[in-house]
């Protein structure tokens, strides 16, 4: 398909990494903020075709991994109510709560639901007035402007039993808070180019301003990460810092206008828990006040109940880069996709879940 | 492409399957364009001279030894 085969060639991808080899000369790490990007570096290997100076760790990307157990108890006790629908994106299903996950309570009789777009948590509560129906809406930017519209198409269409439990996050804070920290090891980002196709990326400029690193906005085909790769070799090799755009057939420095306008409408910041990463001010998004009867945490009155991430599940060391997955004792063994421990084994943008899928063979062979 | 409601919808072709998809966020996209879907939405139109620019570029960087082997845009 166009714009998409074109930047899977081989040849073209020896050429980038050729180049990329030419012009390191020490060690450098590199950090993507994509679970889609994650997705690509395992699935075509570009952690190991890369040269051995050039360390690639994964930043705290996956919606799902970074939803906090909090939000996916409250989830599953909405969930476990006889008189609610709730429908959800299918990769939370099975993310573990304190106690259980979503299957669990559909395995129980509870009436949950898979969308794999949100207007259909609409469609679903104009098809079932007598019910309440709750839709999980978590997600970075990308996500955003289709759960904004839902809910903003419920208001307009004064569905009374539509509701939804926010849970989005935002990429720069993330960034940010890595940088910030004393632990940091990163010198190098690679944008989520689906989050700045949404918002822009000028926030980005800042970030490259303020800490003196460089970013460079990356699509999601194997050429647009080596293409990414090489912007942040070459700018670290010759001691710059700016922001670059390797993914400008779809990123446009404001963003799309419309998609934000409609973010704008509903949703305001506000500070969030992240899963594995704690508590980031403005680093998220929540309902407007004006949308208070759509929120799911007040229509329901649900108490904040303080739970703690299991202590044998290292994903907070993973999700900002200082372990791989395969540093972690539970890897592979009580910890899979099937049975996983945390969130990151369970989406497909996992970063424990990719290396699971594509690294356990050799790791089994090394052992 | 139809209006349901007041949300603008289109069918998009993804190599060979054909979906509904909203385009309300990119309402200049037309019959022929590429547009980059998530969750039912079109959340950006592929700007074609923005492609053949970067491919320029890699051409520019020598890493294109033979131009029709990359079968570009």
């Amino acid at each position: 398909m166009k714009h998409l085969d074109e930047y899977r060639d081989g040849r073209l991808a020896q050429s980038l990494l050729a180049e990329i080899r030419a012009r390191v000369t020490r060690p450098w790490v590199l950090m993507e903020i994509c679970g889609g990007q994650t997705h690509t570096l395992m699935r075509y290997g570009i952690d190991e075709l890369v040269p051995p100076e050039i360390e690639l760790v994964h930043g705290p990307g996956c919606p799902v991994c970074v939803t906090p157990l909090e939000m996916i108890d409250k989830a599953i006790r909405l969930a476990s109510r006889p008189d609610v629908i709730f429908v959800s994106y299918g990769d939370m299903l099975r993310v573990p709560g304190s106690q259980g996950d979503l299957f669990r309570v559909r395995a129980a009789g509870g009436d949950v639901r898979i969308v794999y777009s949100p207007m259909e948590a609409v469609r679903i509560a104009k098809q079932n007035p007598h019910r309440q129906v709750v839709f999980f809406a978590i997600g970075f930017e990308t996500t955003a402007p289709a759960n904004a519209m839902a809910i903003f198409q419920a208001a307009r269409q004064g569905l009374g039993n539509f509701s939804a439990l926010v849970s989005h996050v935002l990429a720069p804070p993330a960034i940010e808070a890595l940088l910030s920290s004393p632990e940091n090891r990163v010198q190098g980002f690679i944008a989520p180019g689906h989050v700045c196709t949404v918002v822009g990326c000028r926030e980005y400029e800042d970030l490259v301003s303020r800490y003196h690193t460089p970013i460079v906005v990356g699509g999601f085909e194997p050429l647009d990460l080596l293409q990414a790769i090489l912007m942040l070799v070459t700018q670290l090799e010759a001691g710059e810092a700016k922001l670059e755009n390797a993914y400008a057939r779809s990123v446009r420095p404001e963003g799309n206008l419309p998609a934000r306008g409609i973010v704008e409408q509903v949703f305001q910041v506000c500070d969030r828990r992240w899963r594995g990463v704690g508590e980031l001010p403005s680093s998220g998004w929540a309902l407007r006040d004006e949308y208070a009867a759509f929120d799911a945490e007040k229509v329901f009155d649900m108490e904040e109940r303080g739970v703690e991430e299991p202590a044998e599940c290292i994903s907070a060391q993973i999700l900002t880069g200082r372990k791989k997955p395969t540093d972690c004792p539970m890897f592979g063994g009580r910890c899979t996709p099937e049975n996983p421990l945390g969130a990151p084994m369970v989406s497909a943008e996992g970063a424990c879940a990719a290396y699971y899928r594509y690294r356990r063979h050799a790791l089994e062979v090394t052992r | 492409m139809e209006q349901i409601g007041d949300n603008l919808l289109g069918s998009v072709d993804f190599g060979g399957v054909t979906r509904s998809v909203f385009l309300d966020f990119t309402p200049e996209a037309g019959p022929g364009d590429y547009v980059m879907v998530h969750v039912g939405f079109s959340i950006s139109q592929v700007d074609e001279e923005e492609a053949r620019e970067n491919w320029r570029l890699l051409e520019r960087l020598g890493l294109l030894e033979e131009p029709e082997a990359g079968g570009g845009p």
